[in-house]
Parts: C-alpha cells; sequence; structure tokens
C-alpha cells in the first residue's frame, strides 16, 4: 500500500530499468537523500545539481534534444518562477522549429498548500503551468494514478509536467488504489524501497515487481457519479470532494466527482457530458482565483452550456493573497476547506433558474438551427 | 553620430597568426564575403517592405566563418551540438547552409526551412546537423547547452557542445549557469563557451555596465581554460578557435573563447541598421591582406562581389513570390507525434 511519494519512486525505478529513463536529477534528488520528499531514493540514475532551478530546467532540455530521457525535479514549484522563460523555450521548441525538434522531458514538483508550509513552499503552480502552451500537464491525486501518469509522461515525446500534491505525497493508498505486484502491507513496503535512517552507503532497494501500467494523458476519471451537481477538481481536493459527496449523499444530494487528472490537453468532451447530465457544476482549486485554470474551464461551461444550466456556475479557489500565511488559521483563511465546498454545493443544488425561462431559452436557441440544444430542451420539458 | 569601439585592448601583443593555405583563405574570403552580401541583402529586403524585422551578424564574419569551418557536421552524440545566437548566419553558411533559405526566412514564407515563416531571420533550426532551434531571449543557450554536453561525454563521442552569445548576455543568470555546470568537480563538461563581444548591448555600450577587464576572465574562478582573442582577423580566430575545439574534443573538458569583434551594422532594424565607419571591418582588412599577399585581385574581388550580390538578388525575387503560411496552420507542431530527437540515435 504505498503513498504516493513511493508510487513516484517504484515509477522513476520502472522508468530507468524498462522506459529508457536516463537521467532523474534536481537538488538533494540524488543519494544520501533520495529527494527532501524521498521521491528518488535508491534510484540509480538519480544525481544532484547545483542549486539552480535554471540550470536544472535547461539541462533537461540539452538533454532532452541530445535523445535522452530526462526527469528533473524542482524541489518546490515555488522556486520553479526563475525558470519560466526555460518552461517556454522547452514548450515552444517543437512549435518555432515547425516540427524539426522535439522536447522530451518531465518536470516533477510538489504544488499546494496543506503541509504549513508558510509563503515559499504553499505555492499553486497549475495556473502558472496551464499558461505554457506546448507542455502537458497532469497531477494526480492518488499513488496509483500517480505511478500510471508518470510512466505515460516518462514515454511522452514532449514536454510533460507532473504536479504533485504536497498534502497527499505521503497519504496512503485506498483499497482501490494498490498498484498491481506491490505488498499490501505498508510496512513491508517500507522495508523494501524507503532508504534507512542514518548511513545508508550500503543500502540497496528491493523493488516490488510491478507492470508497465499506463494511464493515459488526457481522459478525466469519474470518482462517483451523482445526479445533482459535478465537482470537478484536481490533486489534493479529490478524496476531499469524495468525502463531502458522501456526506451529502446522506442529506439527500447526489453529488458527481471528477478528477480531471490531466490540466492540458484536458478532457472537455468529459466534462461536458457530466455537466450536461448535472446541469449544476462547481469548480475546485487551491491556486489563488484571479486568472485561476477554474475560470477558463468555467468560462466554457458559460460560453458552451449557458443554457443547459440550472444554476450558475462556481469556481471556489484560493483567495488572491501574496502568499500563505504559516498559522493554521492563516491557511485555512486561505485555500478553500471542506466548509467551503460543502456550503459552496449546497447554494448551488439550492439554486434553480426559473424553468420558464430555461425553456425560452433553449428554444431561441433552437430555432436559430442549433441542433444540439434539442436534447437539452426535450430534457428541460421532462425533468422534475 | 557613433561611439567608438570600447573593447579594452587584447591582453597580449601577437606577431600575427600564420598565414593559412592559400586555398582556405580564399574559401573563407568567399563565405564571409556571401554572408556580408546576405545580410545587406537581407537589410535591403527590409528597408524595401520584404520582412518585418532585421538581425544578424555583420561584422562578425572573421570569426563565424571559422568556426562553421571547423565544426563537426553532423546528426547525434558524435557530432557537435551547436546552440548558436542570432548572429550566427556566418557559421551556417559556412557549414554549408543555403543562403537563400535566410531570405526566405526574412521573408517568413512558408518554405523557410527553419520555422514555417514562425521566426525572425537569423532564428535557425537544423536538426540534420545538431544545430538546436536559435531563440531571441538572450543567453537561455547557455543554460541548455550543459544538457548535450552530458549526454556527449556519457557517450564516450568525438562531439561537443559549442555554444554562443554576446558580451552583453553574460551579464544573464545563464552565463553562470554554464559556467558552473560545466565545471562541476569529477563531472567537466567538453562545452567550447564562446563570447562575440562586440562592445555593445543593443544602445549600452560595455563598459558603463561591466566592470570586469575581459569576460573570458570569468571562467578562470572555475578552472576553465580561457582565451581572449582578435575576432577580426579570420586566420587568429581560425586557429585559435581549433585550438580550443581540439582542447574540449581531446581532454573533454570546458573552454571559455572571448573573441573581440565589430557590429557594423548596429543591433537590428529597430536601431536603423545602418553601416557604421568606425569599427573595423573585417571583410575589409582580409581583402587588403589577399590582395598584399598577392592571392586575389582587386578586380577579382569585385567580380565576385558583384556576381554574389546578383545572384541574392534574384534569388529574393523569388522568394518574395512563394507561399506565404496558411493562418490555419499554427494550429501544426504544438505537439509531437513521435520522438524525433531519439530516431536513428
Amino acid at each position: 500500500m504505498a503513498t504516493m511519494v513511493q508510487a513516484v519512486r517504484m515509477a522513476l525505478h520502472v522508468g530507468e530499468t524498462r522506459l529508457g529513463v536516463t537521467d532523474i536529477f534536481g537538488e538533494d534528488v540524488g543519494p544520501p537523500l533520495g529527494g527532501v520528499f524521498t521521491a528518488t531514493q535508491g534510484l540509480k540514475t538519480a544525481w544532484n545539481t547545483p542549486l539552480d532551478e535554471r540550470g536544472i530546467v535547461g539541462a533537461a532540455i540539452g538533454l532532452a534534444m541530445a535523445g535522452q530521457c530526462p526527469v528533473a525535479e524542482i524541489q518546490f514549484c515555488d522556486y520553479a518562477f526563475n525558470t519560466i522563460d526555460l518552461l517556454k523555450l522547452a514548450g515552444n521548441t517543437c512549435w518555432s522549429s515547425n516540427g524539426d525538434w522535439n522536447c522530451p522531458l518531465v518536470l516533477m514538483t510538489p504544488v499546494g498548500a496543506g503541509i504549513r508550509g508558510s509563503i515559499y513552499h504553499s505555492h499553486s503552480f497549475d495556473a502558472q503551468a496551464t499558461r505554457l502552451p506546448g507542455w502537458k500537464i497532469v497531477m494526480p491525486s492518488n499513488p496509483l494514478d500517480a505511478y500510471g501518469l508518470m510512466l505515460s509522461a516518462i514515454v511522452d515525446p514532449n514536454p510533460v509536467m507532473v504536479l504533485l500534491p504536497k498534502a497527499l505525497l505521503r497519504v496512503k493508498a485506498g483499497p482501490d488504489e494498490l498498484i498491481p505486484g506491490e505488498p499490501e502491507d505498508d510496512r513491508t513496503l517500507s522495508k523494501m524501497i524507503d532508504a534507512p535512517v542514518g548511513d545508508r552507503s550500503s543500502w540497496e532497494p528491493r523493488w516490488p515487481d510491478t507492470p508497465d501500467l499506463f494511464l493515459p494523458i488526457g481522459p478525466l476519471r469519474l470518482v462517483r457519479p451523482g445526479r445533482d451537481a459535478t465537482v470537478v477538481t484536481y490533486g489534493r481536493y479529490v478524496p476531499l470532494a469524495r468525502r463531502i459527496a458522501e456526506d451529502l449523499a446522506t442529506e439527500g444530494l447526489d453529488i458527481e466527482v471528477i478528477d480531471l487528472r490531466t490540466l492540458y490537453p484536458y478532457d472537455w468532451d468529459g466534462l461536458k457530458a457530466s455537466i450536461r447530465r448535472t446541469r449544476r457544476v462547481l469548480f475546485v482549486n487551491e491556486d489563488t482565483e484571479i486568472t485561476n485554470f477554474g475560470e477558463h474551464l468555467l468560462r466554457r461551461t458559460v460560453e458552451e452550456l449557458f443554457d443547459e444550466l440550472l444554476a450558475a456556475p462556481r469556481l471556489l479557489a484560493g483567495k488572491h493573497l501574496p502568499g500563505i500565511g504559516l498559522a493554521d488559521n492563516l491557511e485555512r483563511a486561505s485555500v478553500p476547506q471542506r466548509e467551503d465546498i460543502v456550503a459552496s454545493l449546497r447554494a448551488l443544488c439550492a439554486e434553480t433558474r426559473s424553468l420558464s425561462d430555461f425553456r425560452a431559452a433553449l428554444a431561441l436557441r433552437l430555432s436559430k438551427g442549433n441542433t444540439d440544444a434539442s436534447e437539452a430542451l426535450a430534457l428541460a420539458y421532462t425533468r422534475r | 553620430m557613433v561611439s567608438q569601439v570600447l573593447s579594452p585592448p587584447l591582453p597580449q601583443q601577437l606577431e600575427g597568426p600564420r598565414p593559412l593555405d592559400p586555398a582556405l583563405q580564399i574559401r573563407i574570403y568567399e563565405l564571409m564575403l556571401t554572408t556580408r552580401l546576405l545580410e545587406e541583402r537581407l537589410i535591403r529586403m527590409y528597408k524595401q517592405g520584404d520582412g518585418f524585422f532585421w538581425i544578424g551578424g555583420p561584422g562578425e564574419e572573421a570569426f563565424n566563418i571559422p568556426l562553421g569551418l571547423l565544426v563537426r557536421k553532423g546528426r547525434g552524440l558524435d557530432y557537435d551540438y551547436l546552440h548558436l545566437h542570432y548572429r550566427s548566419t556566418g557559421t551556417l553558411l559556412a557549414m554549408g547552409a543555403n543562403p537563400v533559405d535566410a531570405l526566405r526566412q526574412m521573408k517568413n514564407t512558408a518554405t523557410d526551412p527553419y520555422s514555417g515563416g514562425r521566426n525572425f531571420v537569423g532564428h535557425s533550426s537544423i536538426r540534420a546537423w545538431n544545430v538546436v532551434p536559435i531563440t531571441s531571449p538572450i543567453e537561455v543557450q547557455f543554460s541548455i547547452a550543459p544538457g548535450t554536453a552530458m549526454a556527449q561525454k556519457r557517450a564516450n563521442s568525438r562531439g561537443i557542445t559549442i555554444v554562443q552569445g554576446g558580451d552583453a548576455g553574460t551579464a544573464e543568470g545563464d552565463f553562470a549557469t554554464c559556467l558552473v555546470w560545466s565545471s562541476r568537480p569529477g563531472a567537466e563538461l567538453p562545452i567550447l563557451m564562446l563570447v562575440a563581444n562586440n562592445g555593445w548591448g543593443i544602445s549600452t555600450p560595455a563598459s558603463t555596465q561591466h566592470g570586469e577587464k575581459y569576460i573570458a576572465d570569468r571562467g578562470k574562478a572555475f578552472g576553465i581554460r580561457t582565451r581572449v582573442i582578435n575576432g577580426n582577423d579570420p586566420e587568429e580566430a581560425y586557429h585559435e578557435l581549433k585550438e580550443a575545439m581540439d582542447y574540449v574534443r581531446m581532454e573533454r573538458r570546458p573552454f571559455l573563447l572571448e573573441a573581440q569583434v565589430s557590429r557594423l551594422y548596429g543591433h537590428s532594424s529597430a536601431s536603423g541598421a545602418n553601416f557604421v565607419k568606425n569599427e573595423v571591418d573585417c571583410l575589409a582588412e582580409f581583402e587588403h591582406k589577399l590582395e598584399e599577399r598577392g592571392l586575389l585581385t582587386r578586380a577579382r574581388m569585385d567580380e565576385m562581389r558583384e556576381r554574389i550580390t546578383q545572384e541574392l538578388l534574384d534569388a529574393s525575387r523569388r522568394v518574395i513570390e512563394e507561399p506565404q503560411p496558411d493562418g490555419a496552420t499554427v494550429w501544426n507542431h504544438i505537439f509531437a507525434d513521435r520522438n524525433y530527437v531519439k530516431e536513428g540515435l
């Protein structure tokens, strides 16, 4: 029963033994530490770099262009901001050379709040990352997904960013989130692949035999089907949203939970289908709310699905603050908490646009030749 | 009104480099001349409205041509990787690039083989020769170069990584990145760092911003072998580049070479792209030398100039009739469908 950080480590082991990974590198990534979160302990190709994030991203680009298969780590995404220039280059290399070069690299970095990390260990990166065209961006919400998405990132011929939600790195897998081949007992796994405390110079990991289980980049995961509203989230809020949905079910609210998994290229068809089913949607993430990635999804929802919605679509995101304060009360006041999500969902489900307005709007669109609307119109007359 | 050249004097008085083989001298001259005339044609195209922007390297020919001739050209780790800058057209011509392709990039045609009309002139990309895409951000190539050099070192190949920038860009952190990453103890990299020092950053004289006497001196703190040369003399450049490249190729260690060069048409079209008369013109100087040595007559050189000028003019007339890229193609090549860089390595 791996944690997410162990799952990443096992995926990287598969990467360097079977998928051609040549370099796993970053600050404190190699021995003796194996990463500040231990994601790279015991790996053959892990090495330490100078304390230079631009150098790390630059080296990854150069290695990629020389036919290598690099996985680079930025220790905390909070320290990736001085690399934006190079991240842009990685993303535009294929396009600007009109397809002459591609740039196959993986960049992984822990993101988000939840570990009392104060101002420079709590940043989110989803808004920044999704503003880098040419990159694929994934964010797992459990160990099994982290394993499968990392393997897909490694074999992708493009730059792929793996955003690892810090708050979930040490959370153990749920019963349906086991990686095939891993020991079910977490203590057995730990003895096999966690470096011992103290001298590790002669330590060798014993890797469980885990398969090449690729989780495709793109498709979302329907975590829990529901009828009354859709929560669209990723990373750290997925398990929370699932628990909230289970609790609200006892109040008679049936919430659908979607784990986006891939932020780009995201699964719009899957999202649209869910929003059309429930006709109410709440987007949740912890990045600051102004020019937030959820705002983009919300904009598309409004533009393409407005007439089919029963309530105004909502975004619950981090406050537009310069940082996350260290004190518990400060952090809780900065990023969405359980009670905020519950309150948003209750309000969302309580709101219903006038059904006659709704029918009129649909009929108008239908009269303009929008055949997409016909199905929704039929639904509007049959529902409730 | 132009300022004086502000580079400090060279650290040693050279007696003058050994003359190269006469055939090579003539070859270098022809390439220098072609490069200069190509740049002048590009400037003319800009001024006539056949291109939105010009940037290039007139004044760097005496350095860039020998570099291109000395490169171990090819694809993959056994050949040299080139992380060049937007004044490197001469290097590419010396490697065998077609001058007409620069005209195509100037006119941003669909036939531009470097970017399909997406990027400014001078921003080449030739994967077949390990030339990575040249970009507008200054100095980022110095952060990327250690990556290709690491792969070459590991492969025990004969290839080296060559990275080139200007003097102003060395103020960026990426230059320090390259110094640090190429000299990690026990993991030294086969990188040749080239600084073409023209004494300017757009309108800002280097002497007003840089306290170091020679940029190359910064390498010394890292145990990197360094050299400052007169980049306006193609024979000196040839010998010094060859020595530096041989060292990097054999020793698999970094080398930092600073070449003092001229900037003969200013920064770019944004600063007018007019000829400046108070900087050394490497082409005129080399012509004088060739004449003195009896290798080429003035008449012969005039004839060559006339012929190449006419060829480039004719080519530019054809190029401006070539198709422009279709707007719908903006969606092409955002993502690669397969791993090109790995294929055939």
